[in-house]
């Protein structure tokens, strides 16, 4: 699915990362953890094609294509969604029509008919309950007035209405309390399957919890200090990330 | 005189201005060609006139529609029909003249008057007589006010009892058929206390029509009544248009205006109220500005009496080498207390080229008061624009995505559903690529 190699990345001219390496296969479910400022958003965002971020060496190879050569609505209607850890409120505009318009960029991308308004509607219906959202959020404009928790919930509603098959999820459980974070993961879950795979960004091992990795990688300093199954984020979590700044100290 | 070529065309058509044998009047149009003789259009030396430089209203030598039938072009129906709102009733001013044929005025409840401003002064002069020119003050007299007092030939009277509320709308359609033509319309709305009306003035020409609307629309709302009116300003892309809206708010008297400004190339709004005890003004505006357009919004509230309440708030977009300005005053008398006003004009700037003046004062003469203002000017959000773009959303698309919701916003302010409606359409046409579809609002 995706395969990422030395991956250098530099902003304004300073290296935030500084030679990455990452295979996630079809299914699987990856979680990057680390410090603040480890690079753990940078990688999110060099992912869905952010600008402003100067990729200095190294590829990204998402399902045989150079991604860094795809714009990035052209990376989004190919299957790569970012799930923001700050979702951007758009007065104006309702959650509706944004819904819309990406369905049927990505429907068209492919190939497919627009969905006609009943068909999208009954999908729409579907989806929201996934997230325990309300119906009215859908005709409020794009996460205006939106509480953390809901703002963090219609991400993953964008989400399960593209239905990408690379979904990057940028601290998605900050600022979540255990209910929210329950009806996300739960999300989350319900859209596993063998051909779609996750790459969770996170601080805290709580969310992994709720979401089973399959590998879990350690961010610190712009490199990957060290990978192994879930319960290197049991480790992590009790030993804390000084533990990983030491190893990394101590393996360089 | 840079007026001359104005003073000899209606020197000749005098005689055929509204309103002859009336002697209220001819003082009235006496004083005011005095004025407007003396003064000429107003100048960029004027500080209220600094931003927007009318000269070449005086080098177009605009012709002035008086008389016999003028009709420049055959009025296209389907193309009038387009603006009408089916829930209306509807007066239509070609070229600055009443149509009945035109109009759609049936059901008009008994006591309630709605005609032409010419028809009025036929039928009744003493009405008229009560309210023209009483609203427009002295203090805001400039040169095309004078000019609009002089020669208007027409325009629209409309007078609303105590008590009345008008169940339907009631829409004005102002439109210009004559190329190099000249409308100067006079409408009175008057609204006894305790009344209710909707009133939406239209304006629009032929498209690629060169010509000047000078429009001024005297508003008188009694007390305890409740006024919204709209206006919407669709001329054409070569047009020159004066618009002046003078509003006298009795005691507790609502006032709800919204403008939204999207055609014409040199255009100058001007909205003034002044608000007795207690009256509420709320003021709303979009100003969509391309090309070389040119608009001039030049916002005026007088707060006379204690406990008023207004709200300005005014959206501008401009891109191009558009040109937006937005004068708003706020007067809080000595005597308003407890007055509550607040000034908000937000703008997108979407071109290096573009220019807004902004330029928002409060003068505030009474001690006991609550007054705000705030101004921006900015560009697209870049966050925002690769909110959009990792759903799918093209750049492009993304870009007018936003800049059609900071404008729907304003719209979405407007409270009557069909107008509503039309305006989306109007935003929709102007950004056409916003992945948003009419058939989904």
């Amino acid at each position: 699915m995706l395969k990422i190699e030395n991956l250098h990345v530099q902003v304004e001219d300073k290296p935030i990362l500084k030679g990455i390496s990452l295979h996630v296969k079809e299914g699987e479910v990856h979680a990057i953890m680390g410090p603040n400022g480890s690079g753990k958003s940078t990688l999110a965002h060099v992912l869905a094609g952010r600008e402003g971020y100067v990729i200095t060496a190294g590829r990204i190879t998402y399902r045989g294509r150079n991604l860094m050569d795809m714009a990035p609505e052209e990376r989004a209607r190919e299957g790569v969604f970012l799930a923001f850890q700050y979702p951007v409120e758009i007065p104006g505009v309702s959650n509706i029509y944004l819904l819309k318009a990406a369905l049927n960029a990505m429907r068209k991308h492919r190939g497919l008919n627009e969905l006609d308004a009943i068909d999208f509607l009954k999908m729409i219906k579907e989806k929201i309950r996934l997230v325990e959202m309300d119906e009215q959020f859908l005709y409020r404009a794009v996460n205006e007035g939106f509480s953390g928790g809901e703002k963090k919930r219609n991400e993953i509603l964008q989400m399960a209405v593209l239905a990408p098959s690379l979904c990057i999820l940028d601290e998605t459980d900050s600022g979540l309390d255990i209910d929210a974070l329950k009806i996300v993961s739960d999300g989350v879950n319900s859209l596993r399957a063998p051909d779609r795979s996750f790459i969770l960004v996170t601080h805290y091992q709580r969310l992994l919890d709720y979401i089973k990795p399959d590998q879990v990688h350690v961010l610190a300093h712009g490199r990957i200090v060290k990978s192994g199954d879930a319960s290197l984020a049991h480790e992590l979590e009790s030993k804390g990330y000084g533990w990983v700044d030491q190893a990394t100290v101590a393996g360089a | 005189m840079n007026a001359a070529h104005y003073l000899e065309a209606y020197r000749i058509l005098a005689d055929d201005l509204p309103g002859q044998g009336l002697p209220w009047l001819s003082a009235k149009r006496q004083a005011a060609l005095a004025q407007f003789s003396a003064s000429g259009f107003p100048s960029p030396r004027e500080e209220d006139w600094k931003y927007t430089n009318v000269s070449p209203i005086e080098k177009k030598l605009f012709k002035p529609l008086i008389g016999q039938p003028l009709r420049g072009q055959v009025l296209d129906r389907s193309w009038l029909d387009s603006y009408r709102l089916a829930d209306a009733w509807s007066l239509v001013l070609v070229d600055g003249h009443f149509d009945q044929g035109l109009s759609v005025l049936g059901g008009i409840p008994e006591g309630v008057i709605v005609t032409g401003l010419a028809e009025a002064l036929r039928a009744y002069p003493e009405r008229v007589s009560d309210w023209l020119g009483t609203v427009v003050t002295p203090r805001q007299l400039h040169g095309f006010i004078a000019f609009n007092t002089a020669f208007f030939a027409d325009g629209a009277f409309v007078d609303v009892p105590a008590g009345i509320s008008l169940e339907k709308p009631l829409q004005l359609i102002h439109v210009a058929t004559h190329p190099e033509g000249l409308s100067n319309t006079r409408s009175l709305v008057v609204l006894a206390k305790n009344a209710e009306a909707r009133v939406v003035e239209t304006f629009t020409g032929r498209a690629d029509l060169s010509y000047l609307t000078a429009a001024i629309t005297e508003i008188r709302i009694g007390a305890n009544a409740v006024l919204e009116h709209y206006k919407v300003q669709s001329e054409s892309g070569k047009a020159f248009h004066f618009g002046g809206i003078y509003v006298a708010q009795e005691r507790s008297a609502r006032f709800r205006q919204h403008n939204m400004a999207f055609g014409g190339l040199l255009v100058r709004n001007e909205i003034h109220s002044g608000l007795h005890q207690a009256a509420e003004c709320e003021l709303n505006g979009l100003f969509l500005v391309s090309r070389r357009q040119h608009v001039d919004n030049h916002i005026l509230i007088h707060h006379t009496e204690p406990c008023g309440i207004s709200r300005e708030n005014y959206r501008g977009v401009l891109t191009d080498h558009a040109r937006g300005i937005f004068q708003g005053r706020i007067v809080v008398h000595p005597q308003a207390q407890k007055t509550d006003a607040q000034m908000n004009n937000r703008n997108l700037l979407l071109s290096e080229d573009a220019e807004i003046d902004t330029k928002p004062q409060l003068e505030i003469l009474a001690d006991d008061v609550k007054c705000a203002h705030g101004v921006t000017v900015g560009q697209l959000d870049p966050e925002s624009v690769f909110y959009l773009e990792s759903r799918g959303v093209d750049r492009l698309s993304a870009r007018n995505m936003l800049t059609f919701a900071f404008a729907n916003e304003m719209v979405e302010k407007i409270g009557l559903g069909s107008l509503r409606a039309l305006v989306q359409d109007q935003l929709l046409n102007l950004f056409p690529q916003t992945g948003i579809r009419r058939d989904w609002l």
